[in-house]
Order: C-alpha cells, then sequence, then structure tokens
C-alpha cells in the first residue's frame, strides 16, 4: 500500500513538473514578449499553447552531434545528471498539509525525510557536475570557459545559500522541512503570519540571490553568457540532450522557487483559510493551489528580473558572493543565534 | 610620443608578475580563442583572435575583411559620378544617409555646385534622423553585450519611427539613394515635417525611458566604468573620431570644427565624456556620449523643421559630371566618427581615383590597445563601444 501511494505521488509530482516546465517556456516568452512590446509565440494552438509541445518535438528530430574529439561517455553523461539533479530535488518539498482520503492519512510530500534541507543542499551541490563535466567534455573552448565559470560560481553561492538557512534552521529548530512550514502556520502579534520572510529578511534576500546564482539565471548566468561565450557549457550540444539541459534548468527554476516558498513564505500556508469553516478535504486541495500559487509569483518575479537586468561580469559575481553575501548571512546566522539565545 | 601607460582598469593582472614564496613567477599557460567571424557579439563578420590567460586578455588581434566588396575599384569603374551613392549606401548600412552626403558633398565641392538653401536643411534633418537611429542601433546592441536585452527592442521601436520617416520620403528604409550630387531625389513629402515633430516630442521622453533602464543601472555601471580606457593621447594618435574620440574628453566635432553644410546655424553643443562614473574614456562615457547626441541631434532636428525655407531640391547641374582634373578629400561627421573622400579627377566622366577613409576602419584600429587586461567578457562590451559596422570596415 504504502509503496502504491509513494509511486502515485512520485508520478503525480513528476507529471506536474514536466507539464509546468512546458508551460513555463512559453510563460516566459509571452512574458518577455510583453516586456520588449512584441507579441510573442502565438501560432501554434490556441494562444500558442502548443508552442513549447512543437519545440520538443523539433529538438527530438534533430540530429545529435558530438564533437569530433569530445569524450564521448562525460559528454553523454553530464545532460543526464542535470536533469536527474533537477528531478530529485524536489522529492522532500511539502506541497501541501496531510490529507484524509480512502480512509489513510496522506502526506504531501514524496519523502518526508528528518534531514529534508541537508538533502536538498546536497543534491543541489551535484548539479554543478553535470555543467562543469558538460563544459570540459565538448573539447570546445567556450564551453570549457563556461564549465568553469559554473563549478566557481555555485560553489561560492553554495555557501550562501547554506548560511542563510541556517537563520531559519535556528528559527524552527531542525531540519524537516514540513516542520518548518508548520511553524510558519502561526500568527505573530496576532494578525501578521509568521512567515520567514518577516522574521528572516536578510536570509531571505541573500537566499533569493543565491537562487538566481544556482538556476543560472540573469543576472548570474554567467556559464552560458551568449554574448560571450556563444552557449556556454551547452555550446556543442543540440537535440535532446541540449532539450534535458534547458528542462534541467526550467525545472531548477521551479524547485528553487519552491524551496523558496517552502522556507520563507510559509509553503502551502494561505492566512487565515482555517477560518472559512472548510471541509477538510477542501482545505487541503485549497493549500496545494496556494503552495502552486506563490511558486507561480515567485517564478514570475525570475522572469521579469531576467528581462530587465543586464549581466554581471565574472569577478564581480565572485567578490559579491564572497565579500558581500558570506558575511551579511553569516551576520544574520549569528544575530539570529544570540536573539534565540537571549529569550 | 612616450608609450601609452599602462591602462587604470581597476583589475588588471600581470600574469609574470605574480610572485610565488619561492620568489619565482608563476605562468598559467595562454590558450587562442577564435571569436567569430561567427559569434554573437562581434556585430556582423568581425572575426576577433584573443590570447587569453584564464578569461584575463593578452591580446586581441582583429582580422577584417569577410564583407569586402572592392568599393573603391568599383566606384571607379562606374561611368558616371551618380552611379556610385547607391554603393555608397551600402558602406556603413547603419547610417545610408550619411555616406550618401560624405559622397554627394566630395563631388559638389570638385565641381564647386552650389545647392539650394531648402537642400542644405533636408539634408541636415536626415542626417541628424539618421544619427539618432544609427545611435539607437549602437546603444541598443550594446545593451545585448551587457546582457540585457529588453533595451535592444526598446531601442527598434523607436528606430521603426524614423524609418517610417525616412520610407515616406523615399520609399526605401535601410538603403536611401536619397541625397544626390547637387540635391535631394525628392522633395519632403507633405505631412512630412508634422510627422518629424511629432517624432521629436515623442522621443525625448524615451531616451529618459533609456537611461533609467540601461545607462543608470548599476549593474551596467559596474560592468562599463574603468572598462576599455581609451586614454586621450592614444585615441588621438590612433586618428579615432566621432563618439569613441570624443568619450575620451576630446572636443572634436566636423560639424562645428570643419563647418560644412549649415549646421552652424543651429544651437547645439558637441557633448564629451567626463568619466563621470569612472575614468574618461572608458566604456560608459562613450555610451553616454551617443546618449547625449541624440539629445542634441533632436534639438538640430527641431530647429531645422521650424526655420526650414521653401525652395527647389535640386540645383542645375550639368547632365554629365566631369570635374575638373585636381583632387580633393571632403569629411563629414557620421554617426561613427570621420567619414571622409579623397577623389582624384582625370576630367573624365568618372573618378580616376577614390579612397573612403572610413571612421569605424580606424576606431577598430585601436581595439587591441584598450583590451589587453580586459576579461572576457569586458571585450565583447569594448567591441560593442567602438561601435563597428562591418560593412564599413570592410567596405
Amino acid at each position: 500500500m504504502d509503496i502504491l501511494i509513494a509511486s502515485t505521488k512520485i508520478a503525480v509530482v513528476l507529471a506536474a513538473m514536466l507539464t509546468s516546465v512546458v508551460f513555463l517556456v512559453l510563460v516566459e516568452r509571452r512574458m518577455s514578449a510583453f516586456i520588449q512590446n512584441r507579441i510573442g509565440p502565438n501560432r501554434v494552438g490556441p494562444y500558442g499553447l502548443l508552442q513549447s509541445v512543437a519545440d520538443v518535438v523539433k529538438l527530438l528530430m534533430k540530429e545529435d552531434i558530438v564533437p569530433a574529439k569530445a569524450n564521448k561517455p562525460l559528454h553523454d553523461l553530464a545532460p543526464i545528471i542535470s536533469i536527474a539533479v533537477a528531478m530529485t530535488t524536489f522529492a522532500v518539498i511539502p506541497f501541501g498539509n496531510a490529507i484524509e482520503l480512502f480512509g489513510t492519512t496522506i502526506k504531501l510530500q514524496i519523502a518526508d525525510v528528518n534531514i529534508g534541507i541537508l538533502y536538498i543542499l546536497a543534491i543541489t551541490s551535484l548539479g554543478v557536475y553535470g555543467l562543469t563535466l558538460a563544459g570540459w567534455s565538448s573539447n570546445n573552448k567556450y564551453s570549457l570557459l563556461g564549465g568553469l565559470r559554473s563549478s566557481a560560481q555555485m560553489i561560492s553561492y553554495e555557501l550562501s545559500m547554506g548560511l542563510a538557512i541556517i537563520g531559519v534552521i535556528l528559527m524552527a529548530g531542525t531540519l524537516r522541512l514540513d516542520v518548518i512550514v508548520e511553524k510558519q502556520t502561526e500568527y505573530l502579534l496576532g494578525w501578521l503570519p509568521a512567515w520567514n520572510i518577516f522574521l528572516q529578511p536578510v536570509a531571505f534576500i541573500t537566499f533569493f540571490i543565491a537562487a538566481f546564482a544556482e538556476t543560472n539565471r540573469l543576472p548570474f548566468d554567467l556559464p552560458e553568457a551568449e554574448p560571450e561565450l556563444v552557449g556556454g557549457f551547452h555550446t556543442e550540444y543540440t537535440g535532446l540532450k541540449f532539450g534535458l539541459f534547458f528542462l534541467a534548468e526550467y525545472m531548477n527554476m521551479i524547485t528553487a522557487s519552491a524551496i523558496v516558498v517552502t522556507l520563507f513564505l510559509g509553503g502551502w500556508h494561505l492566512p487565515y483559510a482555517d477560518m472559512l469553516g472548510l471541509s477538510g478535504f477542501a482545505l487541503s486541495i485549497l493549500q496545494v493551489l496556494t503552495f502552486c500559487g506563490k511558486i507561480v509569483l515567485v517564478l514570475l518575479f525570475f522572469i521579469a528580473i531576467r528581462w530587465t537586468l543586464p549581466r554581471f561580469r565574472y569577478d564581480q559575481l565572485m567578490s559579491l558572493g564572497w565579500k558581500v553575501m558570506l558575511p551579511l548571512t553569516l551576520a544574520n546566522a549569528l544575530v539570529t543565534a544570540l536573539i534565540l539565545l537571549a529569550f | 610620443m612616450d608609450q601609452p601607460k599602462a591602462l587604470p582598469t581597476n583589475y588588471v593582472t600581470q600574469p609574470d608578475k605574480i610572485a610565488t614564496s619561492k620568489g619565482k613567477t608563476v605562468r598559467t599557460e595562454e590558450m587562442i580563442i577564435n571569436m567569430g567571424p561567427q559569434h554573437p557579439s562581434t556585430h556582423g563578420v568581425l572575426r576577433l583572435e584573443i590570447i587569453v590567460d584564464g578569461e584575463i586578455i593578452v591580446d586581441a588581434i582583429p582580422h577584417i575583411g569577410y564583407l569586402h566588396r572592392c568599393f573603391e575599384k568599383h566606384a571607379e569603374h562606374m561611368t558616371n559620378y551618380q552611379q556610385v551613392i547607391p554603393y555608397a549606401d551600402r558602406m556603413d548600412y547603419v547610417a545610408s544617409m550619411n555616406n550618401d552626403w560624405a559622397f554627394a558633398l566630395a563631388i559638389e565641392r570638385m565641381m564647386k555646385i552650389e545647392v539650394p538653401e531648402r537642400v542644405e536643411y533636408i539634408r541636415v534633418i536626415m542626417a541628424e534622423l539618421q544619427r539618432i537611429a544609427s545611435h539607437l542601433v549602437a546603444l541598443g546592441t550594446y545593451g545585448i553585450d551587457a546582457g540585457a536585452f529588453t533595451p535592444f527592442l526598446y531601442c527598434f521601436r523607436d528606430r521603426e519611427e524614423i524609418l517610417d520617416l525616412f520610407e515616406m520620403t523615399c520609399g526605401a528604409r535601410l538603403l536611401y539613394n536619397y541625397i544626390w550630387v547637387g540635391g535631394v531625389s525628392h522633395d519632403l513629402p507633405q505631412g512630412f515635417i508634422e510627422q518629424a515633430k511629432e517624432f521629436c516630442t515623442y522621443f525625448k521622453p524615451k531616451i529618459k525611458e533609456f537611461n533609467d533602464l540601461l545607462t543608470y543601472n548599476e549593474i551596467f555601471i559596474k560592468r562599463t566604468a574603468h572598462v576599455g580606457v581609451l586614454p586621450r593621447d592614444v585615441a588621438i594618435n590612433y586618428a579615432c573620431s566621432g563618439p569613441m574620440l570624443r568619450g575620451s574628453g576630446v572636443h572634436w566635432d566636423l560639424r562645428r570644427d570643419d563647418p560644412y553644410s549649415v549646421y552652424h546655424k543651429f544651437e547645439w553643443e558637441v557633448q564629451t565624456g567626463k568619466g563621470e562614473v569612472g575614468t574618461v574614456g572608458d566604456c560608459w562615457d562613450r555610451h553616454i556620449v551617443r546618449v547625449r547626441e541624440m539629445e542634441q541631434s533632436v534639438k538640430i532636428i527641431e530647429q531645422a523643421l521650424a526655420s526650414i525655407p521653401e525652395g527647389n531640391v535640386q540645383s542645375a547641374i550639368p547632365k554629365r559630371i566631369r570635374p575638373e582634373p585636381g583632387d580633393i578629400y571632403v569629411r563629414t561627421e557620421t554617426p561613427r566618427g570621420e567619414l571622409g573622400f579623397y577623389v582624384i579627377s582625370d576630367g573624365s566622366g568618372s573618378f580616376y581615383r577614390v579612397k573612403a577613409r572610413g571612421p569605424a576602419f580606424v576606431n577598430l584600429s585601436v581595439l587591441p590597445e584598450i583590451s589587453r587586461g580586459a576579461m572576457i567578457a569586458d571585450l565583447t562590451l569594448i567591441v560593442g563601444s567602438v561601435d563597428i559596422v562591418l560593412g564599413e570596415v570592410d567596405r
């Protein structure tokens, strides 16, 4: 029974992720078009809804080119690492409160791990292997530079990401993500939801910036920086393998948004929803929808930033990471700890 | 002159001077990267051979000629001087009007043709509109080089308005063949003056919008200040011109300093870089000079539109142009700098020899000088700030 439930959850979440990536790409293209005074793709299907499907079909039919002197096994492996990491991170994120179904209580979380946050940090730091290996194995100088940049960038931002989370962990006193969310369902002063964005604003901002760097989005998309490195690490990838990198990037965006929502924006918590007097089942559904809605808002912010800002330079990015974000997150952790100790 | 001093960039590293504990020097292996001719940010078919140490550029060697079309030889083989104008159009295809004007002016000076007052005004209006259009392309693509895609499309939206004006005047949107020897091909169409005035009112706030979006963006300033510094003396030694030269703080504009046409009748100022956010002559200075030149161009256009006289648009010229034997060098200020034509006539109906002095070609020659010690990411910004058009570099 447990296996059945677990596999159902995996199937549902995976299907939801893949579908939402398809639409996220379209949303990004339409939104960038809106920002830039254009129309955007609107030919394939109603309102261009099938554009991404057409793109995927196109990618599937492309020839798979491997450069002559590339390291073929690693060249093949790199996109697989990227996509695997992007898919597995979501496993520990609670996307709703427990739900009552056919007499059993089901936790809306694929794996209820007691070290949830550590799992996320561990898995996301594996993602760098995908990009670095892709850059190295392509035997292309632009790819190599992209791969080098990505390893340096992701490692330095991992640190501030982890340290930003420490503030949250200290507040919650646990590494379990579901407990962290439950803690945020309380109210401060009787009316303000106790979301970590209000309790840990510094951690929120630094974590959000680090999330941009982790997902390689503008203004931190140095590993692929088109005007400089052509395509960066994926210069030599075509067809489905390029598609996997593309998919991984958008999946990482969704996962990063989900982590931001879980840690700082109250997860599935909809303030005052318990006053609506809904039945348990309806409330659970509402909470799942809330969680999705919050993710969408964060994603839209990701997109809006990408189409507004210029890109940092490599050394500026590193100095921002090491000289600004790291001390800031350290100080935040220290202050949080001192305050908790005092009260 | 002394060797130019080392560039005052804030992050220049000299790999051969990094000392180890033993006092020896560490040197990482250099890598040669071939950038272009197919590369997203070389603005055409420029090929750069760059030698890098990690991400730091040791040397950058431009290779040109991928778009060479024998302009000069071709012009000498034409049977008629007028026939060369469409060809001059295609040199700097982002600023065709200015090319036509420079070419027509050279022939007119040789033939000592006086053009009617109205023609001078029309030419000034067209040239300045073209200057704005050309700067919009330069600034927009510069945004892309820096990673900001959106300003590019905003620039093209505004450029579209100018192209509409050109289209209603002569039917063409890129290569106009409008300014002819002795005048222009058509008079201004009905409604042009009103629409041009409307454009000026529309465009002024857009410059501010562009500045808010890109020019004064914190990241953009970080990327361009202190980068690709072109000192005043180096700029002069390399014969740079246009915004490249003015960005380095040199007050030099042919519209004012070697006057032609009716520019002296209008109120406007030469803009120079002052190092507001970084060093004088850095990439940001060249950028802001272009932005401010657009403002000045709007000013000139408004004044010209207000005072344009009536009259003919073509002066009486002989059907077959045969200048007296002799030579002449005529230069004008295009959006990219000094475009000059050196013309030798042997008294026949076509050139004995014509030499075009293109601003982009000359400005490009300073690229290795200002990109040493920069990073790869800076190189795209430095190339962008030179604002080359390969059609004119290669000719």
